[in-house]
């Protein structure tokens, strides 16, 4: 009985995760990079005395809090998404990989604990007390993503336990989570994207401002600075995805396989752009040869295993993968042409490009992050299906056996539609406060409320 | 054994705790809800409002700590509470979500604006804890069976000791909140609020007292088990230091002596959680899944114990702090901003040098991450690659870059050339 509902709210229960994952991990890359980028811009405001800098800073910071809220109510959504859809995932290998959320928790913590110091103590704690109090909001955020994506590497290769007739006999959380090579290029892959989405972002939000004529220095620094963090980590980030692709066709075949949608195990196999992945071949690709052998193995003649080393039911929907892939590709080469242009305009001129269209592209390279970094994790989540714990859980074996899953599912929507339109007009109310003059630290004492924070 | 239940001890701090602030910050958005209209309205939502800002996240976490711990210490209890109960802790989840989002819209909204956002805070408000109190009550009346949502979907929370106990999580709350509240008031010097507060936490005390007196009749009557574990043995002591505690802290409310009444509030919602956990002792889902049954296995509680034992090491002198500047009025909006210190810019030979070294790192890094193969060398090469992005940041030196003059960027926006295409 349990079975049979289970099967039936099985795509629900996805969608639902899934669409949990998407308003979420944007928020993350904020937490792993905008603490330190506000605060690049509170230590100029220590060397030189600026009050540009500390307006700056100051504005950034009622956005990270914004953002960190919106980080916290999503980000608990998934840790009760854990149970409420997964309930046999966590009951069966909570043992294994829970230690990675605890720690997190304790991440989360303290995040949460300096956010509120750092954010309510600019005018009350000393400027380098202040400053101090934001370093552990930058430490904590990669901290915690680390830890979860451990836990992400786990799902992909688990190990560190034993298991037999459907229960963990014994574990080793410390081995399953840190000993765990596979994680260490979805971190490093994950970490630099915090930095390309969220300095292209907030670029892109003042490139529209330049756009419209408002270019005095507070708009020009609060555009150089997440620009440049953007524009060093996008180049970068290539050499880094192809490591991270380097690695899983060593270490997860299959999925490699469904991301270049190679049906047959081939020797010296060729690279396909484009296309359709149909009955174990892609038609209509462009296809280069030997290419795939030669990225993947450094070798044009080595031998690429295809999807077939496993049965039909164990392969994931290869034209997701393999479409999500490739939108990540074409986005982070978009991206890393503009940094490139913007450093070599650093370099030759001098200055802050002048065209419009370079500012034109900023602002489409801020969408197109986002689509880089979600498409990026559709590759490796639906790259690991039909498992949700590699090898071990099927994602129909962990679902929920609770009814109901499709009202959930809707009224989590509805919730998430008003919260992106609530976060939105935050954003624009707090970009829409008077520019010109410098921050408003009196506080009117009968209405503290407009003015606390 | 003492393995296997100091997780469960620390689930058990963790909810106290959760209760105890973040079940304040419900209350007050209880209060929120009833201030009323007019000036005095606006100010009792403006009170309850800036009391909690800063540290709403910080208590909101604990429930992220319970849920974390629980699900690796005793996984099978985590995923038969969460099947059976999915509606009420969906519910709960939901009001999380209105919650934080009305915490973030407040800084932006003007007054008009704040009423809507205070009514969606304020239900929120009221059914989080409410839904939560209702689990607890779930668990507690012996309703959820190990397994995947084996229990009764809808009557697993809907009887009499599960609305008594979410009933008792909102009106604890709101009394906690307005003897905070109170205590808050009368440090900022406003003694209108004083007032306010006070009539309202002799009110919800009252209430509250009331619910848990009223219900321990409610579980005879449903849970007879539970009633023996509350009225017998170790259950009796807490459940008699509650009521002590709540009558002197109604008696110190009356007397005005809100920092005490706040420590004596708190140790009587304290009690009620710890003579849940010692009347239901042994088990975690009475009467099937014990401590023991459920426990990982040694290895994990050994890891999770250290991880937290080292967490808490770093944890409560950050929250102490947090705390000591919250409740110390640091965070007041009367205080004086520091003055500037005067410094210098990144040179034009630094930038220069910093250039090299990053294209130095950059192709060094390529070499050894792309060409080689080692897996030693991609370290190294991840490191170089690390080294070159911060040295190409200070060799673009954005803060100088931006300093300088800067031609206006003629041109319109992408949405303004595509309504003229012209």
């Amino acid at each position: 009985m349990t079975e049979i509902l289970a099967q039936d709210y099985l795509l629900e229960a996805r969608q639902m995760q899934a669409l949990s994952f998407v308003v979420h991990i944007p928020l993350v890359c904020f937490g792993i990079a905008f603490p330190a980028l506000v605060l690049f811009v509170e230590w100029r405001y220590l060397r030189t005395g600026d009050e540009l800098y500390r307006t700056l800073a100051r504005r950034w910071s009622k956005v990270m809090v914004a953002l960190f809220a919106a980080g916290v109510v999503t980000g608990t959504i998934l840790s009760f998404e854990l149970g409420l859809l997964w309930p046999n995932f966590t009951a069966t290998f909570g043992e294994v990989f829970g230690l990675g959320f605890a720690i997190e928790g304790f991440s989360f913590f303290l995040e949460a604990i300096f956010i509120g110091i750092y954010v309510y103590g600019w005018d009350r704690l000393s400027p380098r007390a202040h400053f101090l109090s934001g370093l552990p909001i930058a430490v904590a955020g990669v901290v915690g993503s680390f830890m979860v994506i451990a836990v992400n590497g786990w799902m992909n290769h688990p190990e560190g336990f034993t298991y037999e007739n459907g229960r963990v006999t014994s574990s080793n959380a410390a081995r399953a989570l840190f000993g765990n090579s596979y994680f260490w290029h979805e971190f490093v892959h994950m970490y630099v994207a915090g930095f390309i989405v969220t300095g292209f972002l907030v670029a892109a939000a003042y490139a529209v401002y330049a756009l419209r004529g408002r270019w005095g220095r507070y708009e020009r620094t609060a555009f150089a600075v997440p620009m440049t963090a953007a524009a060093v980590a996008s180049p970068v980030q290539l050499l880094v995805g192809d490591w991270a692709a380097r690695e899983v066709a060593k270490n997860q075949p299959v999925k490699l396989a469904a991301m270049e949608g190679l049906g047959q195990t081939t020797k010296g196999a060729a690279l396909h752009v484009a296309g359709w992945y149909q009955n174990g071949d892609v038609v209509w690709g462009l296809g280069i040869p030997k290419l795939l052998s030669l990225l993947a193995f450094h070798d044009i003649n080595s031998t690429v295993l295809g999807l077939d080393t496993v049965p039909l039911d164990d392969q994931p929907p290869v034209n997701v993968v393999r479409y999500a892939f490739q939108s990540m590709v074409v986005a982070g080469s978009i991206m890393a042409l503009v940094a490139v242009l913007f450093l070599f305009l650093r370099w030759r001129k001098g200055t802050l490009p002048a065209s419009p269209w370079f500012y034109r592209a900023v602002v489409l390279c801020g969408p197109l992050s986002i689509v880089a970094l979600l498409s990026g994790w559709i590759t490796t989540e639906v790259g690991r299906q039909p498992w949700v714990v590699y090898g071990f859980m099927r994602t129909e074996d962990a679902v929920t056996g609770a009814s109901g899953i499709p009202v959930g599912y809707g009224a989590l929507a509805a919730v998430y539609l008003g919260l992106l339109i609530a976060v939105g007009w935050v954003l624009v109310r707090l970009s829409r406060v008077p520019m010109a003059e410098p921050p408003d630290d009196r506080i009117d004492t009968t209405h503290p409320l407009s003015h606390a924070e | 054994m003492a393995l296997q239940t100091i997780p469960a001890a620390v689930v058990v701090i963790g909810l106290i705790l959760y209760t105890l602030l973040a079940g304040a910050d419900f209350g007050a958005g209880v209060w929120q809800l009833s201030a009323g209209g007019g000036e005095h309205g606006r100010r009792i939502r403006d009170h309850a409002h800036h009391a909690n800002a800063p540290v709403w996240e910080a208590n909101h976490v604990w429930l992220i700590l319970v849920i974390t711990v629980l699900w690796t210490a005793y996984p099978s209890v985590f995923g038969a509470i969460f099947s059976t109960l999915a509606i009420p802790i969906f519910l709960a989840a939901l009001g999380i979500v209105l919650r934080g989002m009305s915490y973030a819209l407040q800084n932006a909204a003007n007054a008009r604006q704040r009423r809507y956002i205070d009514l969606s805070f304020a239900a929120a408000s009221i059914m989080t804890p409410y839904m939560l109190g209702s689990v607890i009550g779930a668990v507690a009346s012996g309703r959820v069976p190990p397994g995947n949502a084996l229990g009764a979907e809808v009557a697993s929370w809907t009887n009499a000791t599960s609305i008594l106990a979410g009933f008792l999580a909102v009106a604890t709350g709101a009394f906690l909140a307005a003897v905070f509240l109170a205590a808050d008031a009368e440090r900022l010097r406003e003694p209108d609020l004083v007032e306010a507060f006070r009539g309202r936490a002799l009110l919800a005390g009252v209430v509250a007292g009331g619910l848990a007196v009223g219900g321990l009749f409610v579980v005879r009557a449903d849970v007879p088990r539970l009633f023996d574990g509350l009225t017998s043995g170790w259950g009796l002591v807490p459940v008699v230091v509650s009521g002590v505690a709540g009558l002197v802290s109604m008696a110190l409310v009356v007397l005005r002596r809100f920092t005490e009444a706040r420590l004596s509030a708190a140790l009587a919602v304290a009690a009620v959680i710890i003579g849940w956990a010692v009347a239901q002792r042994p088990y975690l889902l009475p009467t099937t899944v014990t401590i023991e049954d459920a426990a990982a296995n040694d290895t994990t509680m050994i890891a999770l114990i250290v991880s937290l034992a080292v967490g808490a090491v770093v944890l409560f002198p950050s929250l102490a702090l947090l705390f000591r500047l919250t409740l110390s009025g640091s965070f007041d909006p009367t205080s004086q901003g520091p003055p500037p210190v005067p410094g210098g810019a990144v040179s034009r030979e630094r930038r220069k040098h910093a250039a090299q070294t990053g294209i130095g790192f950059l192709v060094a890094g390529f070499v050894l991450l792309t060409i080689a193969e080692p897996a030693v060398s991609h370290i190294f090469g991840l490191i170089f690659l690390g080294i070159a992005t911060f040295a190409g940041f200070r060799a673009v030196g954005p803060v100088e870059l931006a300093s300088r003059p800067s031609p206006e960027v003629a041109g319109r926006s992408l949405r303004e050339l595509l309504r003229r295409p012209r």
